[in-house]
């Protein structure tokens, strides 16, 4: 029992990636038609404001102590971060915390990014067919993930969980479970959280606001409210920044559970895009609920004991089910008719 | 070549031509050596067989890639146990990729549009996870596919001496390159670099006559509209399978080239960015037209050798002639171009065809041909005007 549970929750970091993942993607796709394969790279762009700022944040300062010597006889070099000459503790404890800090950060440059991208390159390609825009964000996606490349070359660079939230915490025990059953890194625990606090932040916004009924109401028939007076153009590119800042979120709060490189982006960037698939193109429910699902039945594929049973079977399973779901229930598991079809 | 002027034939006679100077055209550019016109022959081999799905079907594969990694892990295998001869190797690499491409497009043509190229993908990603993972046995996983000193090969076991055989045909090297002077300049003719042209020359020959038979106007006609087809009751289906398993075998056989120009075949070969290179290629070139993934094939693979190779050193060479401070900027501006960044440079230029240029290097090479005709048809036009009125005022009088 234990077990499983272990393996859900396993699931669960990696399920809740894909799924903020597909739902950036799915709510471009919706809102403004187009099939966006940048949206990994906004994600790997996320990774690379943490790493930024932290880098920014812990910026040292040298000072020569003038009492204590080196071994040689020189005067001994005290680094200090700058931040903590300045502010003392609090300037420690921003450093520490640099990832959770750097989602203020990260919220307006991906929106603006978002932004930017809308008006600058997709706004061009709404009326061409899919393939082209398939390609053009294609090109994008190189272009993006080889900019970072020049600037932080192509190793892995590593970030830290703050110290209250690196360990582990027993999740056995708030099931009712013997103590040490089910260890859990917390900082997953922290992600799980805030992917739900996030997807539900944008399912509320939806839902719940003016301006959401307007955009649900422009995916449904963009035409229409177009001629209520709406100009829903405007609208979509602010939920095509959402989409993005989503994206790039899922990105910021990734980086101390996967160092990040350049390429990033592209590994999830397939299997977000199956993610939708599955899920059925245009469904938001349906990416969140099969994100999470292939997650979840990763981690279970990659148990020993199935894989005694079905060598491999944990390097394919995401593929198979998608081809399996595409091919018995077209429009995926939540999709709606009529959607892509052609 | 670039209208409807000139003949079929005669297209394929400049084809040959331009192929088998190519040793001679490529010297000046520093581009003559054999390893990289091999690769200018068989990725156009590849980019054909892409083209001849993407551009007449207008399917867009992202699975491309598996095919290559198939036929390339085909060859080596008949290196290894039959003989060291390039011709049992090629034929099991097209029959293996040609049998995975029936089953792949058995599945994936269920759908199309996005579905289609996210199930292509989907089994290429397959392909390459299992090269890696649990096919270790057959594909010798992240070392990649390497020829052994104690493999069987069953046919050439009496010649084997101390040292790895090479590729050959009937005892012809692929590796003998003789150096010839022309004026001046070194000509490596490359045995290889014929052998694959041959097959290009062979796969341009077939793609023309597909892309002029009722067959090929048949693909065309899905991809202008596949539902009125429906509608009159054609089965498409049959059609674009059959294109699929086409351009699946024209893959094989591009990796069962690139396994006899180097006998080893690795997984990278089957990532879905390698897919996506092949995507570049025929889209840089001009999808739907007959030399397009041709040239767009050559650019790219001379792109990447030259570009790639230019460091900080050489790009600062070309400002010396610039003060200090401005070839400094400039040179830390380029640098980013070129080199390691070179990927830089082509998803830019890869964006730039696809927003103004969709048809390809090919459609802007017509625009240029014609904005020229048009400038000369202008003033026919102007003085079949000037007749007009002419005779107008004529029959007024």
């Amino acid at each position: 029992m234990g077990d499983i549970v272990l393996q859900i929750l396993n699931g669960l970091d990696k399920g809740s990636a894909y799924a903020l993942i597909a739902l950036g993607l799915t709510l471009i796709f919706g809102t403004l038609g187009v099939v966006n394969f940048a949206h990994g790279a906004l994600f790997m762009l996320g990774a690379f404001v943490t790493v930024t700022f932290t880098n920014l944040l812990s910026f040292e300062r040298v000072t020569l102590s003038e009492t204590e010597t080196t071994a040689w006889g020189s005067p001994l070099e005290i680094r200090e971060p700058v931040l903590q000459a300045w502010f003392g503790d609090f300037g420690l404890w921003l450093i520490d915390y640099s990832v959770l800090v750097s989602i203020l950060v990260a919220i307006p440059i991906m929106f603006i990014i978002g932004v930017v991208m809308e008006r600058g390159l997709i706004k061009h390609f709404y009326s061409r067919p899919h393939a082209e825009q398939i390609l053009v964000t294609f090109g994008l996606a190189i272009v993006l993930q080889e900019i970072v490349r020049t600037f932080y070359g192509a190793n892995s660079i590593s970030q830290s969980a703050p110290d209250a939230l690196r360990g582990m915490m027993d999740f056995g025990v708030v099931l009712g479970f013997e103590p040490g059953m089910v260890p859990y890194p917390t900082w997953r625990f922290v992600y799980f959280f805030f992917a739900v606090v996030v997807i539900g932040g944008v399912f509320a916004f939806l839902q719940f606001t003016t301006f959401g009924m307007v955009v649900r109401a422009g995916m449904a028939d963009r035409e229409t409210v177009g001629l209520l007076g709406i100009d829903i153009d405007k609208r979509f590119t602010f939920m095509f920044g959402l989409a993005a800042t989503v994206a790039g979120l899922a990105g910021v709060m990734y980086t101390p559970i996967l160092s990040p490189n350049y390429q990033l982006g592209m590994d999830f960037l397939v299997l977000s895009f199956i993610v939708v698939v599955v899920g059925g193109m245009g469904s938001l429910p349906g990416a969140v609920a099969a994100g999470f699902l292939l997650g979840i039945l990763q981690s279970f594929a990659s148990m020993n004991e199935v894989k005694e049973i079905i060598p491999g079977i944990d390097q394919i399973i995401i593929y198979l089910v998608a081809v399996i779901i595409l091919l018995t229930r077209p429009r995926g598991l939540l999709g709606r008719a009529g959607v892509m079809e052609d | 070549m670039f209208g409807s002027k000139i003949s079929d034939t005669t297209t394929l006679i400049l084809f040959v031509i331009v192929v088998a100077l190519i040793p001679l055209l490529a010297a000046p550019l520093g581009a003559g050596y054999p390893a990289l016109m091999q690769f200018f022959a068989i990725f156009g081999i590849l980019a054909i067989g892409f083209n001849i799905l993407f551009g007449l079907t207008g399917y867009l594969s992202f699975g491309h890639a598996a095919f290559l990694g198939v036929g390339s892990y085909s060859a080596v295998w008949m290196f290894k146990l039959l003989s060291m001869n390039v011709i049992p190797a090629l034929i099991l690499s097209i029959l293996i990729a040609g049998v995975f491409a029936l089953i792949i497009g058995f599945v994936s043509l269920r759908r199309s549009g996005i579905y289609f190229s996210i199930l292509t993908l989907a089994f290429a990603q397959m392909s390459y996870k299992l090269a890696y993972s649990v096919l270790t046995p057959i594909t010798n996983g992240e070392t990649g596919l390497q020829l052994a000193l104690d493999d069987p090969r069953i046919l050439d076991s009496a010649r084997t001496s101390g040292q790895l055989p090479t590729p050959n045909l009937f005892g012809l090297d692929m590796n003998a390159t003789r150096v010839v002077d022309v004026l001046g300049l070194e000509v490596q003719l490359n045995f290889g670099y014929f052998f694959s042209a041959a097959f290009l020359v062979l796969a341009f020959w077939i793609a023309m006559r597909i892309f002029r038979s009722p067959f090929g106007l048949m693909l065309k006609a899905v991809k202008t509209n596949q539902n009125r087809l429906n509608y009159t009751g054609v089965n498409t289906r049959p059609y674009t399978l059959a294109a699929f398993v086409i351009s699946g075998m024209y893959a094989g056989l591009a990796g069962g080239l690139l396994a006899c120009m180097d006998p080893l075949a690795g997984a990278e070969r089957m990532v879905w960015t390698a897919s996506g290179e092949i995507v570049l290629m025929t889209i840089l070139g001009g999808a739907g037209t007959l030399l397009g993934p041709i040239i767009g094939a050559t650019v790219i693979k001379f792109a990447e050798a030259k570009l790639s190779k230019f460091n900080e050193g050489v790009v600062h060479g070309w400002f010396d002639f610039l003060p200090d401070g401005l070839a400094d900027v400039l040179t830390w501006v380029v640098a980013k171009f070129v080199g390691d960044g070179w990927h830089l440079t082509l998803g830019l230029v890869f964006m730039l065809v696809v927003t103004f240029l969709p048809g390809g290097l090919v459609e802007g090479a017509r625009r240029i041909g014609g904005y020229l005709g048009r400038r000369g048809q202008k003033e026919d036009l102007e003085q079949l005007g000037s007749n007009v009125q002419g005779g107008k005022t004529t029959a007024a009088e």
